[in-house]
């Protein structure tokens, strides 16, 4: 298949942009894990992952500022690219064709789609909840001096925020499962053309009218290299 | 009186636990209560000193507030201190009322509701509601669960002490510290029934004196406390500094440590299964072989050469 094919193609995520991501992923990963160890006793072996009950709650707090600070640079990025337009609405009324995969009655769509795009503002709402809730009911360090109603109330609005952004990272994890290609994408940077024009038509066609690049960066040695030296 | 709650099989209650506790023991452990009568009380402290004794701990010493409390508020190492509260009553006239504010012990304890680990917080039959530490991973929710505000979080090791009730002098057959050394018999200990009924004796004393609103304290909301008070105005305990008037789990806690955490991790586990079952009857999401006319193949490829970043 084409897209196996990804020393050509066109970049859609460029190396900061994969490596933002995954440094994200795996936080967020192992707070889930974490997180759910305290969230439900069903979950609580997960505590033998992080060395034990008590460092499980030491440490979970401190990879959830940690994540968030790589969020808010990832989020600040990918702004543009997941404002709402007219086409996702119609995107999201054929969420029936989109999950039978019927993709050739699908409206063309921009660099990420609506199903896309809302995992992007799902997350914009849930991180922020989660860091301030978190951070209310964080000890030794701020949990003392909070008002015990805030502390209540903070612990559950932390699991309820937990349990949206958790929802949406197995729906956001198995996407790239089923739609082949993406994380390639997510991994080496590159997708072939024909991925580009199937999935996010608008974009590919923009990339050819030449009104938009890959994901190149010219802050980066490696593009302003290329540029330079087109072979 | 049998106080041998500390028999593994005498733990009714466990914090964190989704199977039920021992459940074959049927009686043989009476359930116990501490009465404290407030109208008795000379708020001489005894009471305290006798706690941190017995469970050797010691507090900073801290500084004067300007009021008889001291320390001011409960600490890790304090599970036990007297209020102190001047109220004047409608007639004008001064009242001094002197409560010793420690651990309820909540027949239906919001601790144990809160707490994430299992068995870190564990209810005896006999009543006793006693924190193991050694299970405790110092996250602090029994502090939000506690509708009395009783749990303390120590910094030196970052985890939560209360009142144990004396488990350790109760397993033994003795009655905790406090009542040991209390010299007007205002704290009083034995199985809940001679409590209540010693209590009522009390209460009926107390309004033979004109006391009309004498009463047991022995809140509803929390399924009744195995600490008790008699209070000569049992219709306004907001005046025994701030005792709470009908003091239950919040509604915040029954909603963080409710029925939804089950719901939503299964919903969790379901969503998980979705996909999965997604995948196997839809099959995976692929775009087409790559362009066969070759001048968008050309163009394809002229693209490749514009973008950015490395490629070998």
């Amino acid at each position: 298949m084409s897209h196996s094919n990804v020393k050509s193609g066109i970049l859609r995520y460029g190396w900061w942009t994969r490596l933002n991501h995954w440094i994200v992923a795996i936080s967020f990963t192992l707070l889930t894990l974490s997180g759910l160890a305290l969230f439900y006793p069903g979950f609580y072996s997960f505590t033998g992952l992080f060395g034990g009950p008590e460092e499980t709650r030491i440490l979970h707090p401190y990879i959830g500022v940690f994540m968030t600070l790589l969020f808010v640079i990832q989020a600040v990025r990918f702004f543009r690219d997941n404002l709402i337009r007219r086409h996702d609405v119609q995107w999201l009324k054929q969420i029936r064709d989109v999950l039978s995969n019927r993709d050739d009655r699908l409206p063309p769509v921009g660099k990420n789609n609506a199903g896309q795009k809302l995992v992007y503002w799902i997350f914009l709402a849930t991180v922020p909840v989660l860091l301030v809730s978190g951070v209310i009911i964080w000890r030794p360090w701020f949990a003392e001096d909070v008002p015990l109603w805030l502390h209540r109330n903070a612990a559950m609005v932390h699991a309820y925020a937990a349990f949206i952004a958790i929802v949406t990272l197995i729906i956001h994890i198995y996407s790239a499962i089923w739609v082949k290609g993406s994380i390639r994408a997510m991994t080496q940077g590159r997708v072939s053309p024909a991925w580009a024009r199937h999935h996010h038509k608008l974009w590919y066609e923009d990339i050819m009218r030449g009104r938009a690049r890959g994901d190149d960066h010219a802050s980066t040695p490696s593009a302003r290299e290329s540029t330079r030296n087109p072979r | 009186m049998r106080g041998d709650q500390i028999n593994l099989q005498n733990i009714v209650a466990r914090s964190a636990s989704i199977t039920p506790s021992p459940q074959v023991r049927q009686g043989g452990v009476e359930q116990v209560t501490k009465l404290i009568d407030v109208s008795v009380c000379i708020g001489c402290k005894a009471c305290q000193v006798a706690c941190m004794e017995w469970n050797n701990t010691r507090d900073e010493v801290g500084h004067c507030h300007g009021v008889y409390d001291n320390p001011i508020d409960l600490t890790a190492e304090s599970f036990e201190v007297m209020r102190f509260s001047e109220y004047e009553n409608e007639e004008g006239d001064l009242e001094w009322l002197i409560r010793k504010d420690n651990c309820m012990h909540c027949a239906e304890p919001g601790c144990l509701k809160a707490c994430p680990a299992p068995g870190a917080i564990v209810q005896y039959a006999n009543g006793i509601v006693d924190f193991n530490s050694e299970h405790c991973i110092g996250c602090g929710y029994c502090r939000a669960g506690c509708p009395f505000d009783i749990p303390r979080y120590s910094e030196r090791d970052n985890k939560a002490y209360k009142c144990t009730l004396c488990s350790d002098r109760v397993y033994h057959g003795l009655e905790p510290a406090c009542v040991k050394t209390c010299p007007t018999s205002a704290i009083m200990f034995g199985t809940r029934e001679d409590m209540l009924d010693y209590g009522a004796h009390r209460v009926e004393h107390l309004k033979g004196r004109g006391y009309e609103n004498a009463g047991i304290y022995n809140p509803a909301g929390v399924g009744g406390t195995h600490v008790v008070y008699v209070l000569q105005h049992a219709d306004k305990p907001e005046i025994y500094s701030g005792l709470a008037k009908d003091p239950q789990i919040s509604p915040a806690v029954e909603a963080w440590k409710g029925i939804t955490k089950p719901i939503m991790s299964a919903v969790l586990g379901a969503s998980v299964l979705a996909g999965f079952f997604h995948y196997v009857t839809k099959g995976p999401k692929e775009e087409p072989e790559d362009d066969p006319d070759p001048e968008n193949a050309g163009r394809a490829r002229e693209i490749d050469r514009h973008d950015g970043e490395d490629r070998p």
